[in-house]
């Protein structure tokens, strides 16, 4: 489908653009790369390297040094627990046992096949005083029990199943 | 002298009767419902006939009288798990934990009847008293709230707001009266050091920079917040951007600098959207441009979202990521005051370190000196969390003790169940991956950069984690290592391979496969990569191993000997008991026992069975009589 590609590209054309084909803005432009894909597709890697004038191994390297950039697909949901030293001294990490047991994740395996779920730690979102604190998209969720957090996965599981059914 | 006007002696000037409501919509609130609260003041203000705004700038369509409003927001207020908080001004009244359910009678018996609604204020956990206000509430107390102060009264969106209570003065005066020198000179006399965690004088790193002969010159707010349990700046940025923009403004008249960047860390959403806005304001305005303050001298501030590496709070790592590179230090020197970002001088400071800058040129250094201690003058902010039973972000004059702290501010530390627990304090871990650990001993030592360094601790970013006795210490040296081991950039050897080997040592020692022999090892190597590594992450990342291993070191030995972690929380070593003394034979330990480990007669103490347990630790979560232990 040669007219998907195209269009593919013309929103990565813009981007670029928009920040003046500067090879130093690399970071902004993949930055906002990903949030049009969801995470950094090859060929639009190899796309950004060509039109900044960089190797492809260059725009790979940086990509892959920040935790920020997701050379995968990520699910729907991306649940981030967060595992600062205050959520960890108040109980993250029966939490996270428990996310990844109910949806059958671990941390090799983090994304569900159906792409719905993705499941991440973050070093610190910068809430300690309502460790422990849970992330799912830009949602935050404090002070959350074991009970809480599977509460707040099941009732996703159940909206997702009920969209499934309809 | 000058000084700052509070947002709200601005506001009632000329209004009588004007009543504002101020709701926290720092990171904390939003997420226990602020917005949710907003939205029902602007409904039911509008039901009871209040004429309300919201802005700053709407003001004057207000002439004041019993039903006027104005309904604003504020950044962090500090007290986070008793958001979301709204304040109630001129009464000055602080609600605790609105919800939108409760705005109703808000409305109708504080605003229209003038009545308090006791539920909603704060009840001091010692005495149950009630706190009217924030000065009433021993949180807020002890602290003295400099930096800090306006985050919680100020609107972070409103310029206007900012200019109003003499917000840019500080900056005007040093770009239109006085000269690059006087500016450093001032900043020499007044011993402000930077917050981000080394303590360097921020007036000697200016006059470094001023001194280069390269006409090009950058300033950078370093705000790549990456230390866990740390939020100050996150809070400024959130809460005062402004106040930040003002002190780049001034640090970069200066040096002569006419660019500046604010590296902002990705977690931030909020702090990235807040700063953003305040540059373009400031722009609107004509502070920020090719005309700052009409001296047709140029200064621009442009913002960088970073993209999650720990490392890029190192400064050279950082320059290197606006530059579009991977974030690795480089060997310094050369400093970045002569060599810097694009190999231009550059002065990179701390968020915190900046929002100060135009406090100190409002007051004057002196007055400044004042506050603090000789070689620590001013206030630091501390994020204080773990254990203790007020968390939050505090802010207090350097020199008060860690007694005062954890006891004063914190309240007293807590048990498992977040009860007050007189003797179970056990340590505090300051200063993050990088930092190490307070304990008992240290308790009436005073908080500033030298005394912390002098016993091998660091204030660091200001992460203050209380821990009780249920915490164990090998597991947090563990917790660290795993964070600063994900974090290194792989340049040095001794810090990529290193930190793995300590990482995987310590894992030996909770897992129960370490001896005395995994100790020294943990010594010889944690000495080996503070010497060989390049950058602060590597030189400190084994002080929570070693901080440990010198204070704790029975807890160690039990550990490697005796195959037992005292507080039972390494979950290989957990030898589930029930303390017959403790046990009530309730029976609720057995009901929720999922293998059916544990039997015993009602009303007398029960026992587990040490061949069918697995160690789950349901009967200890279950237990309300602290009765398991060992697990």
């Amino acid at each position: 489908m040669p007219t998907v590609q195209l269009r593919k590209f013309e929103k990565v054309c813009d981007i670029i653009d928009r920040h003046g084909r500067q090879a130093a803005k690399l970071i902004p432009i993949l930055q906002e790369v990903q949030e049009e894909y969801r995470y950094l597709p090859e060929e639009v890697m190899t796309f950004v390297a060509m039109s900044l004038g960089l190797s492809p191994a260059k725009v790979f390297g940086v990509a892959s040094f920040y935790a920020h950039f997701a050379l995968q697909p990520k699910g729907k949901y991306v649940i981030r627990l967060c595992d600062g030293t205050a959520c960890h001294v108040k109980g993250s990490e029966p939490i996270l046992g428990a996310l990844y047991e109910r949806l059958g994740l671990s941390p090799q395996r983090a994304t569900s096949d159906d792409l719905l779920f993705t499941i991440e730690t973050v070093s610190c979102l910068g809430a300690c005083g309502l460790a422990p604190v849970l992330l799912v998209n830009d949602k935050v969720y404090g002070q959350v029990s074991v009970q809480q957090a599977l509460g707040i996965v099941d009732e996703l599981v159940k909206k997702e199943g009920a969209h499934a059914d309809a | 002298m000058q000084t700052l006007r509070s947002p709200m002696e601005v506001a009632f000037e000329g209004r009588e009767g004007l009543r504002k409501i101020v709701i926290c919509t720092g990171t904390g609130c939003i997420a226990n419902g602020a917005l949710e609260v907003k939205e029902a003041f602007q409904r039911e203000l509008a039901a009871a006939g209040f004429a309300t705004v919201e802005h700053f700038t709407q003001l004057g369509q207000l002439k004041g009288g019993d039903d006027s409003a104005y309904l604003s927001k504020s950044g962090c207020q500090g007290f986070c798990q008793m958001g979301p908080l709204v304040s109630i001004q001129p009464e000055d009244i602080l609600y605790t934990k609105v919800k939108a359910s409760d705005v109703k009678a808000i409305v109708e018996r504080t605003l229209k009847a003038g009545e308090l609604i006791p539920e909603l204020l704060y009840a001091n956990p010692v005495n149950k008293t009630r706190c009217r206000s924030q000065h009433e509430i021993p949180f807020y107390k002890s602290q003295t709230r400099f930096v800090l102060k306006q985050c919680g009264d100020l609107d972070p969106e409103s310029l206007q707001e900012y200019l109003a209570i003499g917000g840019y003065q500080a900056a005007k005066r040093c770009w239109t009266e006085l000269t690059a020198e006087d500016v450093c000179k001032e900043m020499l006399d007044s011993g402000l050091r930077g917050r981000g965690g080394g303590g360097f004088p921020t007036g000697r790193k200016w006059e470094l920079t001023r001194v280069q002969p390269e006409p090009k010159k950058y300033v950078i707010c370093n705000g790549d917040e990456g230390d866990p349990g740390a939020f100050m700046d996150r809070s400024v940025m959130e809460g005062n951007p402004h106040s930040v923009i003002e002190g780049m403004m001034i640090a970069a008249r200066g040096i002569g600098a006419d660019e500046g960047y604010v590296y902002v860390r990705a977690e931030y959403p909020l702090a990235v959207k807040r700063v953003r806005q305040a540059c373009a304001d400031a722009r609107e305005a004509g502070l920020l441009g090719d005309d700052a303050f009409g001296t047709g001298r140029r200064f621009d501030v442009q913002v960088m979202e970073g993209a999650g590496a720990f490392v890029c709070g190192e400064e050279t790592a950082l320059m290197g990521s606006i530059e579009g590179e991977r974030g690795m230090p480089s060997p310094k020197p050369p400093f970045p005051a002569q060599s810097g970002l694009w190999a231009k001088p550059t002065v990179i400071n701390n968020v915190e370190t900046l929002a100060t800058v135009p406090l100190i040129m409002a007051m004057g250094a002196k007055v400044f000196r004042g506050m603090g201690t000789g070689t620590s003058p001013g206030t630091k902010t501390f994020a204080l969390s773990g254990h203790v039973l007020n968390t939050g972000l505090i802010e207090v004059p350097f020199g008060l003790t860690l007694r005062d702290v954890v006891h004063g501010i914190g309240g007293g530390v807590t048990n498992r169940q977040g009860k007050l627990d007189a003797k179970g304090f056990k340590a505090v871990q300051i200063g993050g991956p990088s930092g190490g650990c307070l304990t008992q001993e240290h308790l009436d030592l005073p908080l500033d950069f030298d005394s912390l360094r002098s016993i091998g601790a660091m204030v660091g970013s200001g992460g203050l984690v209380v821990m009780n006795h249920g915490t164990c210490m090998v597991a947090i040296a563990r917790y660290f290592m795993k964070f600063t081991q994900q974090e290194s950039c792989g340049k040095c050897v001794l810090c990529r391979e290193g930190t793995k080997q300590m990482l995987l040592l310590l894992e030996d020692i909770v897992e129960g496969r370490g001896s005395l022999e995994t100790l020294d090892m943990l010594q010889e190597l944690g000495t080996a990569v503070q010497r060989g590594s390049l950058c602060g992450l590597g030189k400190t990342a084994p002080n929570p191993v070693l901080s440990t291993l010198r204070q704790f070191r029975a807890e160690y030995l039990a550990h490697v000997v005796e195959k037992r972690c005292p507080t039972g929380e390494c979950k290989a070593l957990a030898k589930p008991e029930i303390a017959a003394e403790r046990c009530k034979g309730c029976g609720l330990c057995m009901k929720k026992c999922p293998v059916g480990a544990i039997s015993g007669e009602l009303r007398k103490p029960h026992s587990i069975d040490d061949a069918l347990c697995i160690k789950c630790g349901a009967c200890a979560q279950a237990c309300r009589f602290e009765a398991v232990v060992g697990v």
